[in-house]
């Protein structure tokens, strides 16, 4: 085995893990406070899934409406993610957000404009009012691009197509990591006082989601690895609208900016289904009749939202619905149509990747004909568990931002409430981690047998004679969690899911790769397999011990939400003998915020801010 | 449904060659599908970069049948039928493995240039635009860095002109710093002198394989060189305007 002092290694005083919104916006700030960053990313710089982004970041500056405010927004996210978010991270990040997006603005970004000039706004499912910051419908491609644009010139050290393995320690604390780079295949030791994870989600273990490669719950692998907490785990979203034909594009999203924009959900009857699926929590607020609902496209402040912009957790489980009582459309889905509710020339300029991937890839014009969609895997709520405002995770020095992170969203997040979250917490986790990184002073030892493992257990899956073909053992791993732990769960399949990955865990020990280190794409298929088995177990575990349904997880045999079970969130660890799954009871929110959240719309609409 | 042929390039820095590979074609597959195909059935170590598989992130360039595209954009129904298909990493920039390039000096070139330098905001905190006049930047700012424009530009292609002329991807982007309502600083002298604007002689090649439509000759490079024109001189838009009046 190499000696320690061979291999490469560099020294920062933060090392940033991602390079998405998140990411990118901590590695900013901390460079703002004076730390030598670095930030690793698997993909190229600026190609994080953060590009998908598409239809918006939820700010609540009132440039359409000038009813809104940050209570107001604090209160549709409370209830969107069903109370079961933390309180503190909700109200930060109602109350910072329009700061963040003006700053993005000064750094660049070039938003829809309002016709006084100001930053535009736009409807989106369970925010009250007109609240979304966009670019037509690829606000995350100007979220990132400003970011990198920006971030580049900043001082930072990017080291691109590098993929982190694993955390190394001191005692307790977070000393550096170890990763590779995917061009090479060489490995390099990054030392530094305090490590951000910004690594996103783990779509990738389900087989219909709208998510890249990159989602492999790097980050949930690597902070539980490290004896770090795991929270909400079970709170996984489908988005209602993903493409579902043809086959090859099947998961691929389709923007809620669709039904923001007057887009209406159809049964193969040509009935407009959501109506008969409003859940009495939300009855007050949402149209009963269609006419009603056109007058609220029309503008009229009056009138309620349509049903259609209910929350992504309530339209996902009405399409599903419908298709299971034979009620869908001719692939399995439900028809999105805006052809027959906006003019082709608006469509065209308000959802222009729309059009572009429906007629590339779909050769279907949405000008003219509904789309076929159905549910698809999309946002992880849960993720590693950190304290409100500096958002360190359990293990000191370790700290996380982003989709990889829990807290802000509760059990369902709301669309267009992530890119905001990336802005405002990244920023946070930026303070945080340079605040701590001061505090440490100088840096500590590597230990070189904590390096060699995690080098060894890397190479050990080239060199074996024969062994398990990763792409395989990973549909395998897809099809059981789409199978199983999809978006209605029940005892039994749960229970089963658990059978089949303690096989499937059997399959990926024995998994190997040809070839020899230099980007080779079957050897990160199986280095990433691990991750993605946690992240799978975390999921089906502490879905198996919610026994209630709420927001992103529903439960056949549990329906509704249970007054005792809006008490706890579940944390999940690494204990002696495998994975531990507990309930930890949540606080009291303060007074002041529970009012806020449970107050009268009017009341807060009246008090301004 | 059908197999079909394919012949990829395989090899490194050092050289390599094409190898023949098939796998079985469904309904709406695009050519990264078929890659994945191949590389779950008779190719594990086969290297390409992708991300989005939706056209967004620019990872997926590469040579398909000869014409820089993004494999996840191109459908196998539509290239013809019964003929094998090629695939090759973008010439312009150095080979990395197989299909993947080393497109590092693209970043380089966007280091260098002048980044925003925007003017204060207006006293109530916000910045006032109005849409007609970001509607050309955000043109612009569709760009998804596919680098499929500067693969094509025969002047980083053929004339390895790589030191003198940071092509057409950064061209658009000096353009949308310089369009950019906020913007305070002045890049002219930069635009003609380091960024070699008077390399590109309108070919329009760069616009036509541009997977965002954006029109990067006439809304993004001629307007600029008529910036410099007005300061300084361009020969090809002297005899441009000189006898087409463009
Ligand atoms: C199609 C689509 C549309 C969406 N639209 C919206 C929207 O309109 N509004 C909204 O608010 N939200 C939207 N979302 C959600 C939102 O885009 C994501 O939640 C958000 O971008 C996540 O950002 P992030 O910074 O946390 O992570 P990402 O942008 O995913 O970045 C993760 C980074 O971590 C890196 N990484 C991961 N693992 C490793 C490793 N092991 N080593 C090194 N680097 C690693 C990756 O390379 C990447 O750079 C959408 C999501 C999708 C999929
Ligand atoms: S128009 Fe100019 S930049 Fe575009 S390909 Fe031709 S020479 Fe290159
Ligand atoms: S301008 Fe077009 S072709 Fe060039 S990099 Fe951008 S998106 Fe790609
Ligand atoms: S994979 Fe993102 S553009 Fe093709």
């Amino acid at each position: 085995m190499i000696p320690l002092s061979e291999i490469l290694t560099y020294e920062h005083d933060v090392i940033v893990v991602g390079a998405g919104g998140a990411g990118l916006r901590a590695a900013i700030e901390c460079c703002k406070q004076g730390m030598n960053t670095g930030v690793v990313c698997k993909s190229l710089l600026g190609k994080a899934h953060t590009v998908m982004a598409e239809g918006g970041m939820a700010a609540a500056m009132g440039n359409v409406d000038a009813r809104d405010n940050w209570k107001v927004h604090f209160r549709d996210t409370m209830r969107g993610g069903k109370f079961m978010n933390q309180w503190r991270m909700a109200e930060l990040h109602a109350r910072e957000a329009p700061d963040r997006v003006r700053e993005l603005e000064e750094w660049g970004a070039v938003f829809d404009r309002t016709k006084e000039g100001l930053i535009s706004q736009r409807n989106f499912g369970g925010h009250r009012y007109p609240r979304l910051a966009h670019v037509g419908d690829r606000t995350g491609l100007e979220l990132i691009r400003t970011l990198q644009d920006y971030a580049i010139h900043q001082g930072m050290k990017v080291y691109m197509e590098c993929t982190a393995l694993d955390l190394l320690k001191d005692g307790d604390r977070i000393t550096g990591l170890v990763g590779y780079f995917r061009e090479t295949g060489r490995f390099v030791v990054f030392k530094a006082n305090a490590v951000i994870f910004a690594t996103g989600g783990a779509g990738k273990a389900w087989k219909i989601t709208s998510n890249s490669w990159e989602y492999t719950g790097d980050g949930y692998g690597m902070a539980y690895t490290a004896g770090a907490e795991l929270m909400d785990m079970e709170f996984t979203q489908f988005h209602p609208t993903g493409m579902v034909w043809p086959p090859s594009v099947r998961g691929i999203l389709v923007t809620e900016g669709v039904r923001g924009d007057g887009g209406i959900l159809l049964n193969n009857k040509g009935e407009r289904f959501m109506f008969k699926y409003v859940p009495p929590k939300f009855a007050a607020e949402t149209a009963d009749t269609v006419e009603e609902g056109n007058r609220w496209l029309e503008g009229d402040k009056a009138a309620r939202r349509p049903p259609e912009l209910l929350t992504r957790d309530v339209v996902a489980r009405a399409i599903t619905a419908e298709v299971n009582a034979g009620r869908g459309s001719a692939h399995g889905g439900a028809l999105l149509d805006i052809a027959s509710r906006r003019p082709a020339d608006v469509i065209r300029k308000k959802l222009p990747s729309m059009y572009h991937q429906f007629k590339e890839l779909g050769e279907l014009d949405i000008t003219k004909e509904p789309m076929e969609v159905g549910p698809t895997l999309h946002y992880f709520m849960g993720g590693i568990r950190v304290d409100h405002d500096t958002q360190q995770s359990t293990v000191p020095g370790l700290f996380a931002c982003g989709e990889c992170s829990a807290g802000m969203h509760g059990a369902n997040r709301l669309g267009g409430n992530s890119l905001s979250d990336l802005l405002v917490f990244g920023r946070l986790a930026g303070l945080g981690a340079s605040e701590y990184s001061k505090s440490i002073g100088k840096k500590s030892v590597t230990d070189e047998k904590q390096v060699l493992s995690i080098i060894r257990s890397a190479t050990d899956i080239l060199n074996l004679d024969k062994g398990t073909n990763p792409y395989l053992v990973h549909e395998d791993l897809q099809n059981v969690m789409q199978r199983y732990v999809g978006i209605v769960r029940s005892a039994d399949e749960l229970q089963t899911a658990k059978n089949e990955l303690e096989r499937i865990k059997k399959d990926v020990a024995l998994v190997k790769s040809d070839g020899a280190s230099q980007y080779n794409a079957g050897w990160h298929k199986a280095l990433d397999l691990r991750n993605l088995l946690i992240s799978a177990e975390a999921v089906t575990k502490a879905a198996e011990m919610r026994t209630e349904s709420r927001g992103g997880h529903t439960r056949i045999d549990f329906e509704g939400e249970r007054e005792e079970c809006a008490k706890y969130n579940i944390v999940v660890k690494k204990g002696e003998q495998g994975m531990e799954v507990r309930k930890v009871e949540r606080r009291e929110p303060p007074e002041t915020l529970k009012k806020i959240a449970y107050a009268k719309i009017e009341d807060l609409e009246r008090e301004g801010v | 449904m059908a197999k079909r042929q394919f012949k990829i390039w395989r090899g490194n820095k050092n050289g390599g060659e094409f190898a023949n590979y098939q796998t079985e074609i469904e309904p709406g597959m695009v050519v990264l599908d078929a890659i994945h195909s191949i590389q779950a059935e008779s190719a594990g170590d086969l290297a390409v970069r992708w991300n989005c598989k939706a056209g967004k992130c620019g990872s997926c360039s590469m040579e398909i049948n000869g014409k820089p595209r993004l494999s996840c954009m191109t459908r196998m129904n539509s290239l013809p039928a019964n003929e094998t298909v090629t695939l090759q990493p973008l010439k312009t920039f150095p080979v990395i493995k197989d299909l993947v390039t080393d497109v590092s000096w693209n970043y380089r070139q966007k280091e260098k240039i002048q980044p925003l330098k925007p003017k204060p905001r207006d006293a109530d905190g916000n910045y006032r635009m109005m849409q007609e006049d970001v509607d050309r930047i955000q043109e612009f700012r569709k760009c998804i860095e596919c680098f499929l424009c500067q693969d094509v530009c025969h002047v980083l292609r053929d004339q390895d002109q790589a030191n003198n002329f940071v092509g057409p991807r950064f061209m658009i982007y000096l353009a949308s710093l310089e369009m950019h309502p906020l913007d305070t600083a002045d890049r002219i002298p930069t635009i003609r002198k380091e960024f070699g604007s008077g390399l590109c002689n309108i070919t329009r090649c760069c616009t036509e394989v541009c997977p965002e439509h954006i029109n990067i000759t006439d809304n993004g490079i001629i307007p600029l060189k008529e910036r410099v024109v007005d300061r300084f001189y361009d020969p090809v838009m002297w005899v441009k305007r000189k006898f087409f009046g463009v």
